[in-house]
């Protein structure tokens, strides 16, 4: 793509509103929601096999309309509004979880200009230059369904299971928009189609593997996933913020979320893995970047992800709540502003000095290392002198000392309390006239 | 005079114009529903609505960044705290409508009338040159860019002793809510080992029996080797006497079993 930035979003705007805008917006609907059906059975049938069972096989060839009938099995189920649920906000949640999930994908770039009825026109609904940031935007209004579903519920499981997904969910949304930042810093865009465009060389899992691996590893944690999936941790919280939920109101908070999980396999493809370009092999065929063929590579790409988030649920077990909270927020962030800085650093002098990669990365290495060097030391002297502290204080523990600094001090845990011996004096004071309970009552 | 109106009807085109009446009045309905709900929580939803159909307009106007900035920290984050504590805290009894300061909304409604005039008046004359980003983006070449190009540029200072007062306003915060431990914290296993020293059972207790005749929380369940297990039964049930035996719970077949017959092994069991 040759034309200059200005005319490349420009051609969003020219796209008629009917048939191409129309055709678009019907076209993504439709692909989603056949993503979502296929993607349950697929989960179903590969955890199955991952577990030594069959899976669904009854309903269609291969069991493949097992989730069409579950959708329609839903729908005619009986509608339940609980006694203490606050109606209004009951019947909104849904709504604010599935139309945020569905509205995310008008910026993922499917490909590249296609001719679609007698019009050329790129594959995308639309774009603008702050587009990866709209995805975020959207995401943190679909958490909103979810607070607002356990609340509105009136029963406790709901409100901390929703509770527990909001909170997860802006926590690893804040690591997931960290690992954008270097994505933009090398794209020199924060728009889909234009980072699309800059991978045409490398694809940016090469250039910025740290990056991917945060995105990858909050992206899980973003769709409360296992080995994240601590909001419905049954155990503890029966189904979560959907507990009182019932028919099609449920089936679209499922919906939801497994467009949820689609869409940041697909915000990975985009961002990471060269959207919509065709992968090494194929990609030495001229033809493979052009027309409707990358829609094919792209949904190849999607399906590996998805294959991931499944393999995933089939393998790891759950994290403790407190232990994937520290994750996220004493690793995940830290790590990722680190790594910001690192690639910052290499941007500009790149820009400025025009450095190569090597010199860049032995620039950036040595000091790293010496760092990590030096952090170990202290770090294994802070460690001995702790040991010995901490002997020290069992130590101190056994015996209490009630006037320990000069002051009447209470016993610390682990030390108990010894009566001091009292002198005469005190006694004295201590043994004035007291009437007991019975004697009041006599009087 | 070059009134504001005037300014912006020449630079409106219809979409933004048609952006304008609909967000507009949504954000104006939102901001009314805030004022007006009993509930917390309504009015925090009312007032994410407001920000939304305002981030709509920003972006409507051309300013994209700050529409989904708008979006992302206030909708996302400040609001999403409100909630929090709104629901955490529970204050969603609907709260009490009598004033409790006298003429307070009389002297209200009269400051907000007031305000109101002094803004139509204020705004009403302002003399606009240039209207719209367009200007301001020509001159780096896009909105984001110019927005970086200043962010970084020009006002780099400002911008990092902004975040420098943000991040110590969090720290003070933090350091006002933090308490120190004067014992170290249990970990899971010093928590596994303190269940098993108590010496009480350290896991569930078996459920109640369950048969295919029978199934009820007063009908013990039976041990591998065919004894009443008595923990299967609630406390106060046993207490109460009210345990049924398995006997008159169980047709014969399980009955030899709990008496430890071996006469039914063999193809009826399997």
């Amino acid at each position: 793509m040759n034309t200059t930035t200005d005319d490349y979003f420009n051609a969003f705007t020219m796209d008629p509103w009917w048939p191409i805008v129309f055709a678009k917006v019907l076209g993504l609907f439709i692909l989603l929601v056949l993503i979502v059906l296929i993607t349950i059975w697929a989960e179903r049938r590969v955890v199955g096999r991952m577990q030594m069972r069959i899976g669904p096989n009854r309903v269609g060839p291969l069991g493949l309309l097992q989730s069409l009938m579950d959708g329609v099995k839903l729908a005619f189920k009986e509608e339940i509004f609980p006694t203490a649920a606050d109606k209004f906000v009951y019947i909104l949640a849904p709504i604010l979880a599935t139309i945020p999930a569905f509205l995310a994908w008008a910026v993922i770039p499917l490909g590249p200009m296609v001719w679609m009825f007698g019009y050329q026109t790129p594959l995308q609904l639309t774009d603008f230059p702050v587009s990866v940031l709209y995805i975020v935007a959207i995401a943190s209004i679909g958490i909103y369904g979810i607070v607002l579903a356990g609340w509105s519920s009136g029963s406790t499981y709901a409100l901390l299971g929703g509770l527990r997904s909001s909170a997860q969910m802006i926590s690893y949304e804040v690591a997931m928009g960290l690992s954008f930042v270097a994505v933009f810093l090398y794209a020199g865009s924060a728009s889909t189609s234009q980072i699309v465009a800059a991978q045409e060389k490398t694809w940016y899992i090469i250039l910025l593997l740290p990056s991917f691996l945060i995105y990858v590893t909050a992206m899980v944690g973003e769709t409360n996933r296992a080995p994240f999936d601590l909001p419905e941790a049954e155990g503890e919280l029966v189904g979560g913020f959907h507990t009182e939920y019932s028919t099609l109101k449920f089936a679209v908070f499922f919906l939801a979320e497994y467009i949820n999980l689609v869409t940041v396999s697909a915000l990975a493809t985009t961002l990471f893995l060269g959207g919509w370009r065709a992968p090494y092999p194929i990609s030495l065929w001229a033809g493979a970047n052009e027309g409707w063929w990358p829609l094919v590579w792209f949904l190849g790409k999607l399906c590996g992800f998805i294959f991931v988030f499944i393999w995933l649920r089939g393998t790891l077990p759950r994290l403790r709540y407190d232990q994937f909270m520290k994750f996220g927020w004493k690793f995940l962030m830290p790590v990722s502003l680190v790594w910001i800085l690192i690639v910052g650093f290499a941007r500009a002098m790149r820009n400025d000095y025009n450095w190569d990669l090597r010199q860049t990365v032995i620039v950036i290495a040595v000091p790293i290392i010496a760092i990590l060097i030096v952090m170990y030391i202290i770090e294994s002297i802070r460690e001995r002198r702790a040991d010995a502290a901490v002997a020290e204080e069992e130590e101190a523990r056994t015996e209490f000392d009630p006037m320990a600094g000069g002051f009447p001090v209470p016993p610390m845990p682990g030390q108990s309390y010894t009566p001091t011996r009292r002198s005469k004096a005190t006694v004295g004071v201590t043994a004035l006239p007291v009437s007991t309970d019975a004697e009041i009552e006599e009087a | 005079m070059t009134g504001l109106a005037t300014v912006m009807l020449s630079v409106i085109d219809t979409g933004e114009q048609i952006t304008f009446w609909i967000c507009g009045s949504l954000a104006l309905i939102g901001a009314l529903g805030m004022v007006l709900s009993r509930k917390a929580v309504h009015s925090a939803l009312w007032i994410a609505m407001t920000m939304i159909n305002l981030a709509c307009l920003y972006m409507a106007q051309g300013a994209l960044f700050l529409g989904m900035v708008q979006i992302i920290v206030y909708t996302g984050a400040v609001m999403m705290l409100f909630l929090f504590v709104l629901m955490l805290v529970g204050v969603d009894s609907s709260d009490s409508v009598v004033e409790t300061i006298r003429g307070q909304r009389l002297a209200a409604g009269l400051a907000g009338l007031a305000f109101a005039l002094m803004l139509i008046a204020v705004i009403s004359r302002v003399t606009l040159g240039d209207v719209g980003t367009q200007g301001a983006d020509a001159v780096y070449g896009g909105n984001l860019q110019g927005l970086a190009a200043l962010i970084f540029g020009k006002y780099l200072l400002a911008f990092e002793v902004t975040s420098a007062l943000l991040i110590t306003a969090a720290i003070g915060a933090m350091i006002l809510a933090h308490r120190e431990r004067i014992e170290p914290k249990k970990e899971q296993k010093d928590l596994s080992k303190e269940r098993f020293l108590s010496g009480e059972h350290p896991g569930s207790l078996p459920p109640p029996g369950v048969y295919a005749r029978h199934n009820a929380v007063d009908t013990p369940a039976l041990l591998p080797d065919g004894t009443l297990a008595e923990n299967s039964v609630p406390a106060s049930l046993r207490a109460r006497g009210a345990i049924r035996t398995v006997d008159r719970a169980l047709g014969d077949e399980v009955q030899q079993l709990a008496a430890g017959d071996g006469s039914l092994e063999g193809e009826d069991l399997r």
